[in-house]
């Protein structure tokens, strides 16, 4: 984990638009070791995804550029596989031809036919969907085809996984399960992971490392926050840990104090007294991490 | 009527044992009866009634009993064609066998028979140009349809030249084909007989442009999700085209080929009126110039069956189409 594998540096991205180039990302410098789990989270419309799209291939940064083992990204590719937020499976395929595809793909001449129904068969048994080989996705759940799409990323065995709000589109019971599946094959393959989400619980549960970013245009990171709790991880056991609560304010109070996403009204609001409210935010931080820590001891 | 019939089927499927039905399933039969049943019997009634109100410089307009006569006439005429027919083959190969028998070297003569073609020769003669027509229309506008979905500067190339050619009737593509088949399809043994080239391309011609823009749409309009897939894939051309483009344009191709044949049919019979192609249209035309006291009806017992087998035409594509398509759940009427 010490090594640099997966480099951020200066990126930056402007779109084009009729009134001119719009900035929707600059500055950002982030660098990931292997195996190293990071989450990328802020308000919707912060530029998260582009960060993803950009690691990806299918953006191309103005400015600055990606490293991957110290090659420069400038395509898509299965090195870097993404699992898209509504699983993006192929419905006129089979969840096993779904996965197939991309196996023939990236292994065509390096595994035989056997070889590779087997990996295929590895991968959904990975992701617990072995008894739905032969079903289409519009007949499955919605929690079961997005665990066929990360079976689909895994298959391509990819240097990184990149994950688009992977359980964004789930209730709140299938989601769980699914964080957890995830742990479990993270501790499996140890892969190198990068995930935007906007579910605080999820990061703090799922990171290393949290990537908080600021609100756009030109959003960039704002901070870095370094999970440290131990592995394997039980949620049950730690909805009541002080030091996940702690992650766990820190992030929220980032999201909802310091990048606060101005409403209409409030907006209104503060127009009138910018000053006060910038204390009044700051003050607040501080004050509730100490109430909850006096009240765990 | 058409969706009584898909219901009946699945009822029949579903339940064959009558005795088994509930009410309810007794109910909706009926419904599913009673109803277009009704309707054609009232159609019927105004037929009959304002049919004879009409007098023609041919008689007073037929009624649905003339056509019905009119119909068995039909038959009764393409079973003595048959039979001549029959016959004429019978003496031959008899007249033949004579003449070997006699003398071993005799010079042999086979003849085609001759005769007239009966009402549902034109059918079958129809339905051959109709589909060849159809069947080059869709391979000319599926692979032009897919390269102008994939890229808009092939569209903003094409685009303004289908909606120019798109509105134009067949009957002004008809002289120019009609030139140009004769000018260009010269030879001595010809495969096919102009009259039918002269059809089937003017079908072509005026069917091909509902694939062609459904197919356009169906492809450029492929999910981003989908498209990101491939380029994650690194899918090549042509496998991007075969799994992701082709299978996710199939609904709107099915659609754009349902209206294609149906306009193919439609053309079809004015193009073989002035054509002079053996068919349908052709079958209408002489009965026209007839002007006998039989032909209005036969004009009639022809537009029955054109719109029977128009009918049939677009069931036959729904079945491929339920057959072909992917989306079992699709709603298909």
């Amino acid at each position: 984990m010490s090594h640099t594998h997966l480099e951020l540096t200066q990126v930056g991205i402007d779109f084009p638009t009729p009134k001119g180039p719009f900035c929707a990302l600059q500055n950002v410098n982030l660098n990931i070791a292997k195996g190293e789990f990071v989450s990328l989270i802020g308000h919707s419309g912060c530029g998260k995804s582009t960060v993803l799209n950009i690691v990806a291939g299918l953006y191309q940064a103005t400015t600055g550029g990606v490293l991957l083992n110290g090659r420069e990204v400038d395509e898509p590719g299965p090195e870097r596989a993404v699992v898209f937020q509504n699983h993006s499976l192929l419905p006129w395929l089979s969840t096993y031809q779904n996965v197939e595809l991309a196996v023939k793909q990236v292994f065509k001449g390096k595994k035989s036919r056997a070889e590779m129904r087997e990996w295929i068969e590895y991968n959904l048994e990975l992701v617990h969907m072995t008894h739905a080989m032969d079903k289409r996705p519009d007949e499955i759940s919605g929690g079961m085809k997005q665990r066929v799409g990360i079976a689909r990323a895994l298959a391509m065995e990819p240097q990184v996984l990149l994950m688009d709000e992977p359980f964004g589109a789930l209730d709140a019971l299938t989601r769980a399960h699914l964080q957890d599946s995830l742990m479990e094959i993270q501790s499996d393959l140890k892969n190198t992971v990068i995930m935007i989400t906007h579910d605080v619980d999820e990061a703090v549960l799922l990171s290393d490392r949290i990537v908080m970013m600021t609100n756009g245009p030109a959003a960039t990171i704002g901070e870095i926050l370094e999970v440290k709790l131990p592995r394997p991880r039980n949620r049950i056991a730690l909805a009541d840990d002080a030091e996940y609560n702690h992650y766990r304010h820190q992030v929220l109070s980032f999201l909802y104090e310091k990048q606060r996403k101005v409403e209409d009204i409030s907006q209104r609001r503060s127009a009138e007294k910018p000053q006060a409210t910038v204390e009044a935010t700051q003050h607040q931080q501080e004050e509730p991490v100490q109430q909850k820590v006096r009240a765990q001891a | 009527m058409s969706t009584a019939l898909l219901y009946l089927n699945k009822l029949y499927l579903s339940k064959l044992n009558l005795a088994k039905w509930t009410p309810t399933q007794w109910r909706l039969l009926a419904q599913q009866l009673f109803f277009p049943m009704l309707g054609l019997a009232l159609f019927l009634t105004f037929w009959h009634l304002g049919a004879q109100q009409i007098n023609t410089s041919l008689g007073t307009f037929p009624g649905p009993v003339e056509v019905s006569q009119q119909w068995s006439n039909l038959v009764d005429e393409h079973r003595q064609e048959t039979q001549r027919k029959h016959e004429f083959y019978e003496r031959q190969e008899q007249r033949n066998a004579d003449l070997l028998a006699k003398n071993p070297d005799a010079e042999l003569r086979w003849r085609d028979y001759s005769g007239r073609p009966t009402f549902f020769d034109q059918i079958l003669t129809s339905l051959w140009t109709v589909l060849s027509g159809f069947a080059l229309a869709t391979l000319i506008a599926i692979p032009l349809g897919i390269l102008i979905g994939l890229s808009a500067n092939v569209y903003r190339a094409v685009n303004p030249l289908i909606q120019v050619f798109k509105p134009v009737s067949p009957l002004a593509w008809l002289p120019l084909v009609t030139l140009v088949v004769s000018a260009v399809y010269v030879s001595s043994d010809p495969m096919f007989s102009r009259s039918f080239l002269v059809s089937m391309i003017t079908v072509t011609l005026c069917s091909l442009w509902p694939t062609l823009i459904n197919t356009s749409v169906g492809v450029s309009s492929i999910s981003k999700d989908l498209q990101n897939v491939s380029k994650v894939l690194r899918l090549g051309w042509f496998t991007h085209v075969r799994t992701i483009v082709i299978p996710s344009a199939i609904p709107m191709m099915f659609t754009g080929l349902r209206l294609s044949l149906g306009i193919a049919w439609m053309v079809l019979i004015a193009a073989e009126m002035l054509a002079q192609n053996p068919g349908l249209g052709k079958f209408v035309w002489d009965e026209f110039q007839n002007g006998s006291s039989d032909s209005l009806g036969r004009i009639c017992v022809a537009v029955v069956v054109i719109g029977l087998i128009g009918f049939l035409l677009d069931r036959t594509m729904l079945l491929l189409q339920s057959w072909i398509n992917w989306d079992k759940s699709a709603v298909v009427r």
